[in-house]
């Protein structure tokens, strides 16, 4: 963690005795911003802490103290056992696994193969192919449902997790391939001619380059993984029958059917947020630093 | 690297290394794309016949007494929507960016917890603050009552007069992560000796922030604001979610997102319509156009001449 800066220091070891208000202002200066920070720290976890902590409680506990931890008397695991009993989570889960890993795998995948070539070769047509697959950027996937519900009920895909996948590797080539172009071509030029004069093939040099832009995949992989996996859109539109449904489409729909039952709704939540939390935690500093790493301090 | 000369055969390996992304990009989102396009300018009949027609399904859009009073509120609707994230989430996300690039203890706690509900699902979101709002648990009325506020509670999610800004406010509070890491990394790549020599000069760190800091981050307020407007005129979830495709109470939340997929989808006793459907998909369309090329042309333009 980084200490004060140089100049709060400076002031403080100044040598004329500073007058009491100034030492106040000079605390409040220094305490406002933590207190402008916690406030709004408490403001995001709130909410979430209190349905996390409800969650685990009787019913009269969650109205007649809802500030209040779970105690021995109050403690209830009710809501998680008829959310496990009442509904098809376990299936809502797996769908939402498969549609992301698949489409996270082939976009990085089909990404990494486009980029490389725009990147490596230079040929008629190099930028205005790269401009092409830029528009994506921009423009919402979303705009063109009435065509890819169309088009999915001509390739019959409809209520399948392969609609999906299609979908969602459309929607993030346009950004995984404008970025991972940059990174590709970065990697030094003498590598790729070494390999050549060993009588390397272009596939076995792609293989060489890959590796070395792992920190992108990465990057990248993380920032596509969390809107398909929370997509609401696409699994109503697309694939909204019980057996395709996504965990974000099944809670919805679940929540929607059990509103007045409090505890199935609040451990339904936790449930829900827990993966993508736990994700979180464990890749945020690597995401954040991803963000930033453009200005490195 | 040139293609190597004298090699006569055809470089199969750039078709190979092309064509998956080429294909999948065009098919499922190009072609979608420009079909939606040319739908909104067709009508089907029952036995599925497509007929060209013109802008008619526009002109009914803008004046047929159905579908006008719902565009033009879910057009209001929308930028009310965007001046509430642009007016309240990117500038605390400013607020917060700045602070935390001032340094000090706690930066990496605060900054992975404030950017933390972004990462949650709009659904998850939406029935959090129902919930929390909700008058029968009233967590939200003893908040207020705590602070002396508590007769300013009302049911704000369920009056015409309110529901709009109380749901952009939501959106807000889950978005703010954003724009905060958005301007937090502009901040911090801010050269010391600039602020310094400010310093030097005698600006305080207020005039400092607003003198040295904010001209140097304003492309990055170009880009939050156009990241902003895409994701609003786009956004559909959380309306959704809390209020239903009918985005009630008296379609005081509709935005293009509701609007559009009722159209498409049909509610209650009206059937979906895709070109009408489509013809709402257009507009929004040219929308996010509009703010994407002024962007590009009108802001980053005139901001260039700040770049360092």
């Amino acid at each position: 963690m980084t200490t004060d800066t140089p100049s709060v220091t400076n002031a403080m070891t100044n040598p004329t005795r500073p007058s009491a208000l100034y030492r106040l202002r000079l605390l409040a200066g220094r305490l406002a911003p933590h207190l402008i920070l916690i406030f709004f720290t408490a403001l995001a976890l709130f909410p979430i802490v209190m349905i996390v902590v409800n969650s685990f409680k009787k019913k009269p506990a969650i109205f007649g103290h809802p500030f209040a931890l779970p105690n021995a008397e109050t403690f209830s695991l009710i809501g998680y056992n008829t959310v496990f009993s009442r509904s098809t989570f376990p299936t809502y889960f797996l769908n939402s696994i498969i549609v992301t890993v698949l489409a996270l795998l082939l976009t990085l995948l089909i990404g990494a193969m486009a980029s490389f070539a725009l990147s490596e070769y230079s040929f008629k047509g190099n930028t205005l192919l790269a401009l092409y697959l830029s528009i994506g950027i921009m423009i919402p996937i979303r705009l063109g449902t009435v065509g890819i519900l169309r088009l999915m009920v001509k390739l019959g895909l409809v209520n399948t997790l392969v609609a999906l996948i299609l979908v969602y590797i459309a929607q993030a080539l346009p950004l995984t391939i404008f970025i991972l172009t940059q990174f590709m071509r970065q990697v030094p030029r003498d590598l790729k001619e070494a390999a050549r004069l060993d009588g390397a093939s272009e596939y076995r040099i792609f293989g060489l380059v890959v590796p070395l832009v792992r920190p992108a995949l990465g990057a990248i992989g993380i920032f596509t993984m969390i809107p398909i996996w929370n997509d609401l859109w696409f699994p109503l539109i697309l694939a909204p029958s019980s057996k395709t449904a996504t965990i974000t489409l099944g809670v919805q729909q679940f929540l929607g059917q059990f509103v007045s039952d409090w505890n199935a709704v609040l451990s339904s939540l936790t449930l829900a947020m827990l993966p993508i939390l736990i994700f979180y935690l464990i890749f945020s500093q690597q995401m954040i630093r991803s963000i930033t790493a453009g200005s490195v301090k | 690297m040139q293609l190597k000369r004298g090699r006569k055969s055809f470089p199969t390996y750039l078709v190979v290394f092309l064509a998956p992304a080429l294909i999948i990009y065009t098919i499922f989102m190009v072609y979608p794309l420009l079909n939606s396009l040319r739908l909104s300018f067709y009508s089907i009949n029952d036995q599925k016949v497509e007929t060209f027609i013109g802008l008619q399904n526009y002109v009914t859009l803008f004046t047929n007494s159905n579908f006008a009073p719902r565009f033009w509120g879910a057009l209001k609707n929308n930028f009310i929507f965007f001046a509430v994230h642009m007016l309240v989430q990117n500038p605390i996300g400013l607020l917060l960016a700045a602070l935390l690039s001032a340094g000090g203890r706690g930066r990496r706690f605060y900054r992975t917890t404030l950017f933390m509900p972004t990462v949650l699902s709009v659904v998850i979101i939406g029935f959090i603050w129902q919930l929390i709002l909700n008058p029968l648990w009233g967590v939200a009325e003893s908040m207020m009552k705590l602070v002396g506020l508590g007769s300013l509670f009302k049911p704000w999610l369920g009056l015409t007069s309110t529901a709009l800004v109380t749901v952009s406010l939501i959106s807000v509070w889950q978005f703010t992560g954003i724009p905060m890491i958005l301007f937090y990394t502009a901040l911090i790549g801010i050269p010391e000796e600039l602020v310094e020599a400010g310093r030097v000069d005698g600006a305080n760190g207020w005039q400092a922030f607003w003198h040295i800091k904010f001209p140097l981050v304003l492309p990055t307020l170009g880009i939050v604001a156009i990241l902003t407007f895409v994701g609003n005129f786009n956004a559909f979830d959380l309306i959704y979610t809390m209020k239903g495709a009918l985005a009630g109470p008296d379609f005081a939340t509709d935005i293009m997102g509701t609007l559009f997929y009722r159209t498409f989808f049909g509610q209650q006793l009206q059937l979906g319509d895709p070109n009408m459907g489509a013809t709402i998909a257009a507009m929004m369309f040219l929308i996010i156009m509009s703010g994407v090329l002024i962007y590009l042309f009108a802001w980053q333009r005139r901001v260039q001449t700040y770049e360092l």
